[in-house]
């Protein structure tokens, strides 16, 4: 995976004197399934906005694709957008979206969607505001699949459906991505279900990238050790400490190792899963804040 | 057919999670050479895991020689992984139990028993002299 479909260096966008998202630098490889996570207010949907060009950089820039993201057909028909807030419309079935998607479309893989959602089950002559949750997800996905986009962003797909109806959406995600030629960025706040179909990792927090790395590189890094207090302060170079906490006499430590870096001696060592990873780098910019160094 | 499990809080990557269970299967005899690997697209249809995990796992068998990517037609199985013998695993495995056997008599409950092989494990790391 060296190929890279989005790049943004410094990128930041600001509302009036609020810095939404700020120095935002990230890498995502070609085919991979980047799970975007971070807590609310962090930048997810801004980040998403500029990606797809629903909104304009106030600072830095992005290559998306190869180009720079803007609302224009020649960028957008190789990418698949599906906001928050399931954009459908609830009196109309899913075979009047399947001909609105042929009209607005160049390339539209009318057989693709059908298909697909008569395996689901999902009736195509129902408007789609009598369905569930789980199948009006699943009819966007597959709206956004139709057009065979190269690149898929997603924002809080799964939020709001039950833990079924979740793992049947992001089986449909995997299977599309195992068809090849498809890079996805989802963001969410479920990390267990992140881990399972994501291969990269991006984390903001504090409105800025925490982390941007493919997850077996990131499990592989961090180390979690526990030992005595008082050689807490000198682990040495090449150890650099993500997260800790203290009891009198024990600390816990989650650190990021550097290439070929050895341990020092009294510290237990644990593999620390990407939930416990992600947290403690959230954890950090959170203490970042509120010392106020930022 | 093999169906795989994820778990997502060992910390051990997906990848190799996969790779090892086609080991046991393989070991236990739910797999046998010439067996044919789900495909990527109905592992991932079934678990809702990243293909390219799956992927990576497969190319990970294929260079330990375990199982055999053949175009248009899938990946099967070529052999039992290279380690000890059916034998000499289910004398380890009964050497094992007596000990665990032991260490319940011992008044040890089931996560001081795991700690106490996770302990040992790390003091005789792999290559490394006991």
């Amino acid at each position: 995976m060296s190929e890279i479909a989005i790049q943004t260096k410094a990128l930041g966008k600001r509302y009036g004197s609020f810095w939404a998202l700020e120095n935002c630098s990230i890498d995502v490889p070609v085919g991979s399934v980047s799970a975007l996570v971070g807590p609310n207010g962090a930048g997810k949907s801004t980040l998403l906005k500029l990606l797809v060009g629903l909104s304009s950089p106030s600072a830095g820039e992005s290559d998306v694709l190869g180009k720079v993201p803007a609302q224009r057909e020649e960028f957008l028909s190789d990418i698949g957008y599906l906001a928050q807030e399931i954009p459908l419309y609830g009196n109309l079935d899913a075979r009047d979206h399947i001909a609105m998607g042929q009209h607005l479309n160049k390339r539209w893989d009318e057989k693709f969607i059908i298909d697909r959602l008569q395996e689901l089950g999902i009736p195509l002559d129902r408007v789609v505001g009598k369905l569930s949750g789980g199948q009006r997800a699943q009819v966007a996905l597959a709206l956004a699949l139709a057009k065979k986009p190269k690149l898929l962003l997603l924002d809080e797909p799964v939020a709001a459906l039950d833990p079924l109806a979740r793992h049947d959406f992001l089986s449909s995600l995997a299977q599309a991505v195992a068809d090849g030629g498809l890079t996805v960025v989802m963001s969410s706040h479920l990390l267990a279900d992140l881990e399972r179909v994501s291969d990269h990792v991006i984390v903001l927090a504090a409105g800025q990238t925490q982390l941007c790395d493919d997850i077996e590189t990131v499990l592989k890094e961090h180390k979690l050790l526990v030992g005595p207090k008082e050689h807490a302060q000198n682990l040495g170079d090449g150890v650099d400490v993500i997260h800790e906490t203290h009891t009198p006499k024990q600390s816990t430590l989650l650190v990021r190792l550097g290439k070929g870096t050895k341990l020092p001696a009294h510290w237990q060592q644990h593999e620390p899963n990407i939930e416990e990873i992600i947290l403690a780098y959230m954890g950090q910019a959170k203490e970042m804040n509120i010392g106020g160094t930022r | 057919m093999i169906t795989f499990r994820l778990n997502t809080h060992s910390g051990v990557p997906p990848y190799l999670q996969i790779v090892q269970q086609v080991k046991q299967a393989l070991q236990v005899g739910i797999l046998r050479p010439g067996d044919q690997l789900p495909t990527v697209k109905e592992v991932v249809a079934h678990v809702a895991i990243n293909p390219n995990t799956v992927a990576k796992a497969y190319r990970e068998l294929e260079s330990l020689g375990i199982t055999e990517g053949r175009t248009g037609s899938g990946t099967f199985v070529l052999e039992r992984p290279s380690g000890p013998s059916p034998e000499v695993q289910e004398a380890l495995s009964k050497d094992l139990e007596i000990w665990v056997a032991k260490a319940r008599k011992a008044g040890l409950d089931e996560e001081s028993i795991e700690a106490l092989v996770r302990v040992s494990l790390q003091k005789n790391p792999k290559g490394g002299q006991s």
